[in-house]
């Protein structure tokens, strides 16, 4: 038999990955106070140092609760961009200090996306950065990437959470303090941990009235003289209960309707214009995950965080980290000096030797979530959405039903559930986004992804830790393919694009093979 | 073979696997499947849902069979009749000509200008200069028929084991007898490899030599859109389609050489490397998309033959193993190819089409270097050949 063998491969990624469109020596990712502290550190020592954060996010961004749960509840002030840099400088001295040392600050530029040489990509002529501002996306080379992406809000969802004024704790903060553009003025606040009490606090002290503190378990689990200081200004602690519904009309939430987790049937309402989730926060890990930096699942530091050495080393070599995003608490700003000396000593600078930072842990971050969504699912039963984007019902999740609009139902698919999934191996979400859609809408599942895992370790009756974390993928940030798109491709790249493999024998018809129309068709080469 | 009595162990739970599964256990036959990781994990679930597959000998069955999957599962495929590929570029004005010669008698198809195309397709825009509309083939859901597979398939009987990495076969009386795991021997009257990229490396363990080439390939997907008449659409060096939910969810371009792929895990599939080249592809294909936002990406690890044709045999020594890759292209081919190996399984041979040109023995004069020779080579390797 005659073997007919394809050209030689010029269609691979090969010589084609382009030279990045800039270059520096430490890229800084977040201008919280790791990465302040990280960026102003490694300049000190005269790196070349970029800064690089997505804040002020336009006014469409924050709409669509891009980074923080907004909730609906920004200003029109958010629409002025100069007026948020303004305000961005003043909310944070540090950024100042970090332009006074040299260091180049970006801000209202995104990074979707991070990758350096590993398995599975072998041909990048160095580390590279995707970033996009709101026209344009482009690629940044570094020889150290130092990781301060902060901390995200935690949704947990209930009747009527999908409309304007429910937001979380961490998009009130910054629409308070960095933006000066909240458009709330009575608070519910679920919660009493320390990102509860820090919320109320807050809140207060911008004059807003805090109508009550939510707490599902039976005793709050904050700090008991802050608690009683709270109560003391006039902030109901109301314990046992959870949201059943929010209320609400054209400008949104206009009151929250709380079950009794112990008596379900028993219901009480709170007037408010605004309902702040601070159940917890989740450490922002997308870019280690999109690296493929080792992580691991740590409940007293918020979450999956990535595994790091003493010196903020993540596993991969060029790759470090500091702040919230390496889990919750601790000394951000001393995180980030450690990150850039380790960062520094790495490319052979002499730098102090720093003391490690060793966050003192918090309480268990998964077993609080698991209680809340427990006694969510426990009063206001299986039809809530779990996943908004795409209208998946708690209970649709449990059954592993498919997609709504499909509109199919058989009895083979009734007999199946997250039960009888689990019977052929360990659940695992990735597979479940597949089968129901949850966590594949246009919010890249900042909304749902923590309260999916929660439903599904609940549903199953599996230990919430034996849920692995759904991956994250580039682009980490919703980008329009205008935006995406490669304005500067390179003839390689151009010329050498197959639709798939480019090998011309693959696609000659099984009928012709080794008869004269076989070599007419070698001829003619690829059919599109 | 007999029906009853007999038990076949099917490595590899992709979609081939899954099929042949299936295809057996509504024969009755009692049928194991053994996967390393989740079924339809890796490119089976992975891939642009294409099932217009005319170069195969497979073709005529993928199109009998597709408008029947969904009733025939008891699950569903998202299946999709029909395709319009259609170009922006001046230089494949022509490109229907290369089609004419390819498409089999009986299937038909059109060829269209750039006005006839905008009105087919309404995200297309005044670059469009010409297309062709096929009125057969279509497209699926590959996540959801790799499952639909699988369930079908148990509630046949089949049982599917995963997290179950092969370790070696045991051979007696030249037959394979039994499958070895870590998790315990699986005993076999016969034995099914369909195991992807390392059906090469498993085929090693019965003594042939299956060459074969693993590769990463990426694709993006945006946010849902208003939905087309048809989704089936693509072109402009793009393969991919609207899926029901309205995502554009398209791939192509460069991909990338593995050196190998592990028998116990999944293989690392990073994406990034054209993801703009995508985006930038896929906005001049579909203008008035141009505004939508990428909302993810993947990459799946697919393997290809030197010839990238699918290999589907029935070994003779031990004789009661067939080999099967599909080469980078058997999503589409699955309703096919399952039934085709459940053929070879219980008969001896296939039904319905002649495979012999697709047999391991068109390798036997096949130069032991012929991945550097075909340029298959990680791109680090392929530096270091272009220095000497």
């Amino acid at each position: 038999m005659k073997l007919t063998l394809p050209a030689p491969d010029r269609h691979s990624i090969a010589g084609k990955t382009p030279e990045p469109d800039e270059r520096a020596e430490i890229v800084v990712i977040g201008a919280g106070p790791a990465g302040c502290a990280a960026a102003i550190e490694a300049a000190r020592v005269g790196a070349q140092v970029v800064l690089i954060d997505e804040n002020p996010v336009s006014a469409g961004l924050i709409g669509m609760d891009v980074p923080l749960q907004f909730g609906g509840r920004a200003t029109p002030a958010v629409q002025t961009p100069e007026r948020l840099v303004e305000q961005v400088l003043e909310a944070n001295p540090a950024l100042g200090e970090a332009f006074e040392i040299g260091v180049d600050v970006r801000l209202s530029t995104s990074a979707w996306g991070a990758w350096v040489n590993g398995p599975g990509l072998r041909g990048l002529p160095c580390g590279l950065l995707g970033l996009a501002d709101e026209t344009r996306s482009w690629t940044l080379g570094f020889d150290r990437l130092i990781l301060a992406t902060g901390a995200r809000d935690l949704n947990l969802s209930f009747a009527g959470s999908d409309q304007p004024g429910v937001m979380g704790a961490q998009a009130l903060h910054a629409l308070l303090t960095r933006y000066d553009a909240f458009a709330g003025r009575r608070l519910a606040i679920l919660g009493t941990g320390a990102l509860a009490l820090d919320a109320a606090e807050l809140a207060l002290a911008r004059g807003l009235d805090v109508e009550a503190l939510v707490e599902a378990r039976v005793e709050p689990v904050g700090e008991a003289a802050r608690i009683a200081a709270l109560a003391a200004q006039g902030v109901e602690i109301i314990t046992g209960h959870v949201p059943l519904a929010a209320e609400g009309g054209a400008d949104g939430v206009t009151g929250l309707l709380l079950a009794n987790v112990a008596a379900p049937e028993r219901h009480r309402s709170l007037d408010c214009d605004t309902v702040c989730l601070a159940i917890g926060a989740v450490p922002v890990i997308e870019l280690f995950d999109v690296l493929g930096a080792k992580r691991a699942l740590a409940p007293e530091r918020g979450g999956h965080v990535p595994v790091l050495g003493a010196d903020g080393a993540t596993s991969l070599a060029e790759v470090f980290a500091a702040g919230d995003c390496t889990g919750l608490g601790g000394d951000a700003a001393q995180m980030g000096r450690v990150a850039a000396r380790g960062a520094l000593a790495s490319l052979g600078r002499p730098v102090e030797v720093s003391a490690p930072v060793s966050p003192a842990a918090g309480p268990d971050a998964l077993a609080y979530q698991l209680d809340w969504a427990r006694a969510l699912l426990a009063t206001g039963g299986p039809d809530v959405l779990a996943c908004l984007c795409e209208e998946v019902t708690r209970g649709e999740l449990i059954a592993v039903q498919p997609p709504r609009y499909l509109g199919w139902s058989s009895n083979a698919i009734a007999r199946r559930n997250l039960g009888t999934l689990a019977e052929d191996g360990p659940l695992d979400q990735d597979q479940i986004k597949r089968l129901t859609r949850a966590c594949m809408g246009a919010c890249q599942a900042r909304r749902c992804r923590e309260q999916v895992a929660l439903m599904m370790a609940l549903g199953a009756g599996v230990p919430a830790q034996s849920i692995p974390l759904a991956g994250y993928r580039a682009p980490v940030r919703p980008l329009p393919l205008s935006v995406l798109a490669d304005g500067n491709e390179t003839a390689g790249m151009a010329q050498d694009w197959n639709v798939w493999f480019g090998i011309v024998t693959q696609w000659i018809s099984y009928d012709d093979i080794g008869t004269e129309r076989e070599d007419e068709q070698l001829r003619a080469g690829m059919p599109y | 073979m007999a029906k009853t009595g007999s038990s076949v162990v099917i490595v590899g739970g992709g979609v081939t696997g899954l099929s042949t599964a299936w295809w057996l256990a509504r024969d009755g036959v009692e049928v194991t499947v053994l996967e390393k990781g989740i079924v339809g994990f890796e490119a089976s679930g992975r891939n642009g849902g294409g099932c217009t597959h005319y170069q195969s000998p497979l073709f005529h069955e993928e199109q009998r069979l597709w408008p029947l999957m969904d009733e025939m599962l008891g699950y569903p495929t998202e299946y999709r009749r029909e395709r319009l590929v259609f170009q922006v570029d001046e230089r494949k004005a022509n490109f229907a000509d290369g089609l004419a010669m390819r498409i089999p008698a009986g299937y038909a198809w059109e060829a269209l200008d750039g006005k006839q195309v905008r009105e087919r397709v309404p995200l297309a825009g005044d670059n469009a200069i010409c297309g062709v509309h096929l009125h057969f083939g279509g497209h699926a859901n590959p996540q959801r028929t790799s499952q639909a597979y699988a369930w079908a398939a148990q509630d046949h009987g089949a049982r599917i084991h995963q997290h179950v990495a092969v370790t070696g076969f045991e051979t007696a009386g030249g037959r394979v007898v039994a499958v070895e795991t870590a998790q315990g021997r699986f005993g076999c009257d016969a034995l099914v490899i369909a195991a992807g990229p390392q059906t090469g490396k498993l085929a090693a363990l019965l003594g042939h030599h299956l060459p074969m080439a693993p590769a990463r390939a990426e694709m993006i997907v945006t946010e849902p859109l208003p939905l087309m008449p048809m989704g089936g659409v693509d072109g402009n060096g793009l393969y991919g389609r609207q899926t029901l939910r309205g995502n554009l969810a398209y791939g192509g371009g460069p991909h990338e050489w593995y050196e190998d792929t592990p028998l116990d895990g999944p293989p690392p599939r990073p994406s990034g490397s054209v993801l703009r080249g995508l985006a930038k592809r896929v906005a001049e294909l579909l203008p008035r998309a141009a505004h939508a936002r990428v909302i993810r990406s993947w990459a799946g690890v697919i393997e290809n033959t030197p010839d990238g044709r699918p290999v589907i045999e029935r070994l003779t020594s031990p004789d009661n193993v067939i080999l099967a890759t599909m080469s980078s292209v058997g999503f589409g081919l699955s309703p096919a190819s399952g039934h085709a190996i459940r053929d070879l399984v219980m008969d001896g041979a296939c039904s319905f089409c002649d495979l012999s040109k697709l047999s391991l023995a068109r390798f036997a004069t096949l130069s032991p270097d012929w991945r550097r020779e075909l340029n298959w080579l990680p791109p680090a390797a392929a530096v270091e050949g272009a220095a000497q």
